[in-house]
């Protein structure tokens, strides 16, 4: 709370940020974070959570309302967005239109006052490294979508930066073009070296590009951890909700005994881990627990009772949705293995899960998610 | 359909026979078939259209052509003196005094008396009065005494017509006639041009008649100066509208719409009443004591330029806009990502691509400028006029319809060429007007 240090060390810190554009809510409510140097961070979240307007920040084309932001010790406030150094890479891309590809990538060269032959030479490196030479006489419009990406790229990272922000990069394209450059991407940051800050509300982009992913709702991080955390442990039902699919079961908390809850779910108690539900009884909260956690069976921490509604059958394994302790849309995904007995559907059978499979997390609703304060 | 390597299967009818048109279905050929299917589409459109057509037609197309043909038309004169032309023809004259052969005059007076019963002559005395000053009177003159002159023989005939005026026992007079005696004509364009067309060919007038070649310079120039100022003061309005909000970018939309709700005459009398010599402006600096006299603000070029600026000012605007909103501001951001200052980043990314915009505002203030009429007519005074102003005396006041119609065509080929260069240098396919 008290000045300078609050957000730590690291490459990159936003230190107490806060950003107001009417003077009347707060679109990014006391941000901190600290970035390490080389470091993948996603910013992740639906849209309106206030991810952007902190890129456009750190870009320098928004000021911070309060706090400030530090780049490798500096603050940046008062540098103009053109002296920050920083690679940026648009969600359209932002190519010059009445340039060629060459242009395009030899401006911010230009503007550094850097000499013709050696102009060449780097923009011809950064053709190499997105495995565009050849097109450097094109203009950007006569370049597909996938291709007019990876020109954005290189332009973003042909005058060296040690920072790149990259807003949304891949929305355009296709679902087998956008996992192709996820990868392409992800290698170019490892080859390089360069420090990441990534924005997108695509989960599965978050999960396989990032070192760490911020998670945003309502103007503040829900959570921040590496992707397996996240999807394995997350903090409350926002995160658990938004990364990965997840079954929701709403009950009343019972007692709270050491490491586990005990949780009325419409009058059957169940045992889960206990992270975020207060540790009284009464409490309202949410259980957590991950379709590929759960198995059909008799065996195990806890076991209820449940309806087949639903089959689904997708190759390698099979969607099952149940009806649990009164919510209906309960997956399960079971393996598709030649021993399986498949149940039908409207059979009553039994599914179960482990204690700390199941995560007791505070009440709230997507809509109105409540944060970590 | 088009695929040649179909088996030759006869039930195939889609199938296109060797080296045969392609053919729809039932057997007919697929260009046929397919201009039968959009026909009554076509027919549709047609007829939504026709009455703008129609429109454009009767009052844009027709006064076009008719005035272009009018520049070069002289029909009045071999259809009033059929018989003087006939007469006329291989005669030359040797000096000053020297007359044509006595049929001539013979021809002629009869000519004139036919005329003078139809009252036409005062129309071929004021056609041919265009060239020669002075002409007029001696036809008017005619007419009254032509019945009397005798015309038993040619040789009566020469005596009574020179006896009536002396000119016409001058060489130039018929010479003028000869000149003019063809059914089209190319000396209204020599007059557009300060040329006169007589029986020696195309001669420059004096400097002190000269004024056609001069208006058009003037015209284009101060046009040019216009259209300048305008891209000068629009520009960052334009830029202004493109970058506001919403809200506030629709208010200063509507303050620059907002002279097109007045009208243009009260707008450039607006300007009478701050410009004149005891107008607001040379009042207030009066009173104040920066200027001993009145300054010279309008009847001349300064008043014209002021005046034209404001009114053309939003058909600047307007276009700039329009190519200005398409420009994402990502673009600026992305060229400062890169690490361009303000002004390097406007030079290089934001300035070329708003030059259609500059362009098609630029284009579109220069044709309207310079065909203006109202404005300068007002404000001009003598030195501030132009062509148009000096096309409308011709209409209204000496009634050479001739010359007024050849000066509207040179503007109007003026603005043709300035639109082929245009296309040329720029392209009118990245003009976007709205």
């Amino acid at each position: 709370m008290n000045g300078s240090t609050r957000g730590g060390d690291g490459y990159v810190v936003f230190d107490d940020v806060q950003k107001s554009y009417d003077g009347e809510t707060l679109v990014v409510k006391r941000l901190n974070l600290a970035i390490e140097r080389g470091e993948f961070v996603t910013m992740l979240g639906p849209s309106g959570s206030g991810k952007t307007t902190c890129l456009m920040m750190l870009a320098g084309f928004e000021t911070p309302t309060h706090g400030s932001i530090r780049l490798d010790g500096r603050p940046i406030d008062n540098i103009a967005p053109h002296k920050r150094g920083i690679g940026m890479v648009f969600q359209n891309y932002a190519l010059f239109p009445h340039m060629s590809v060459a242009e395009n990538l030899a401006f911010p060269l230009e503007v550094r006052g850097i000499d013709k032959t050696d102009r060449q030479s780097r923009v011809q490196r950064a053709l190499d490294m997105v495995r565009m030479s050849g097109f450097e006489n094109r203009r950007p419009a006569q370049l597909s979508g996938g291709q007019q990406q990876r020109i954005a790229v290189a332009r973003a990272l042909v005058f060296d930066p040690e920072l790149v922000l990259m807003d949304e990069p891949l929305g355009a394209l296709d679902k087998q073009l956008r996992e192709e450059m996820q990868y392409e991407i992800k290698h170019i940051h490892e080859e390089l070296g360069v420090t990441v800050v990534y924005v997108t509300h695509d989960q599965s982009e978050a999960l396989t590009m990032s070192d760490r992913i911020a998670v945003f709702n309502d103007g503040q991080i829900q959570q921040l951890a590496d992707p397996s955390t996240l999807y394995e442990r997350p903090d409350n039902s926002f995160v658990a909700q938004f990364i990965g699919e997840n079954n929701r079961l709403v009950g009343t908390v019972d007692r709270v005994d050491a490491d586990v809850a005990y949780v009325d779910v419409n009058g059957t108690v169940v045992t889960a881990l206990p992270v975020n539900c207060g540790d009284g009884g009464g409490n309202q909260t949410q259980l957590s627990i991950r379709p590929e956690r759960i198995s059909l069976g008799d065996a195990g921490d806890n076991v209820v009772d449940a309806e087949v509604k639903e089959l689904i059958y997708l190759g390698d394994h099979i969607r099952c949705r149940l009806d649990v302790l009164g919510n209906d849309e309960f997956i399960v995904k079971m393996p598709n293995a030649a021993s399986a007995n498949a149940p039908t559907i409207g059979a009553t059978t039994k599914v179960t899960w482990s204690t700390e499979d199941c995560r007791a997390l505070d009440p709230a609703a997507i809509a109105a998610p409540k944060g970590t304060t | 359909m088009t695929d040649t390597v179909t088996s030759p299967d006869a039930g195939n009818a889609g199938a296109p026979p060797e080296d045969g048109p392609i053919l729809a279905a039932d057997g007919t050929p697929l260009a046929r078939s397919l201009n039968r299917s959009v026909r009554r589409q076509k027919i549709r459109a047609l007829a939504l259209i026709a009455p703008l057509l129609v429109f454009v037609l009767i009052s844009f197309i027709v006064p076009i052509v008719g005035m272009l043909l009018r520049s070069v038309d002289n029909s009045v004169v071999p259809e009033t003196l059929p018989r003087t032309v006939v007469a006329l023809e291989g005669w030359t004259a040797s000096g000053p005094d020297d007359t044509p052969p006595p049929e001539v005059y013979e021809a002629f007076v009869l000519d004139i008396q036919k005329a003078a019963d139809e009252r036409r002559h005062t129309v071929v005395g004021g056609r041919l009065n265009y060239q020669t000053a002075g002409v007029a009177s001696k036809f008017r003159q005619l007419g009254r005494a032509a019945e009397d002159i005798d015309t038993s023989s040619p040789e009566a005939a020469k005596a009574g017509l020179i006896d009536v005026d002396a000119t016409w026992g001058q060489a130039s007079i018929w010479q003028t006639i000869q000149t003019y005696d063809g059914e089209y004509t190319t000396g209204y364009y020599a007059n557009a041009v300060d040329r006169n067309l007589d029986v020696d060919g195309v001669q420059a007038r004096p400097d002190d008649e000269a004024i056609y070649l001069m208006l058009f310079w003037r015209t284009i120039r101060l046009s040019l100066i216009i259209t300048v100022i305008c891209a000068l003061l629009g520009y960052p309005i334009a830029w202004l509208l493109s970058n506001s909000r919403e809200r506030n970018a629709n208010l200063l939309l509507i303050l620059v719409l907002l002279p097109f709700w007045t009208s243009l005459l009260v707008r450039t009398s607006a300007w009478k009443v701050l410009l004149q010599e005891q107008g607001v402006i040379n009042e207030s600096l009066t009173s104040m004591g920066l200027i001993g006299s009145p300054l010279p603000l309008m009847y001349n070029q300064f008043g014209t330029i002021v005046a034209m600026t404001h009114i053309l000012l939003p058909f600047m605007i307007l276009p700039m806009y329009s190519v200005m909103k398409t420009i994402p501001p990502s673009y600026v951001r992305a060229a400062k990502s890169l690490g361009a200052t303000d002004f390097t980043a406007f030079r290089r990314v934001y300035f070329p691509q708003s030059v259609p915009g500059i362009g098609a505002g630029g284009v579109l203030v220069f044709i309207l400028a310079i065909g203006y009429y109202i404005t300068p007519e007002i404000v001009g005074g003598t030195t501030g006029i132009f062509i148009s102003n000096r096309i409308a005396y011709n209409i209204q006041s000496t009634l050479n319809w001739g010359l007024a119609a050849a000066l509207g065509a040179m503007l109007l080929v003026a603005v043709l060429v300035l639109y082929w260069v245009y296309d040329r240098v720029v392209g009118i396919d990245n003009v976007k007007l709205g």
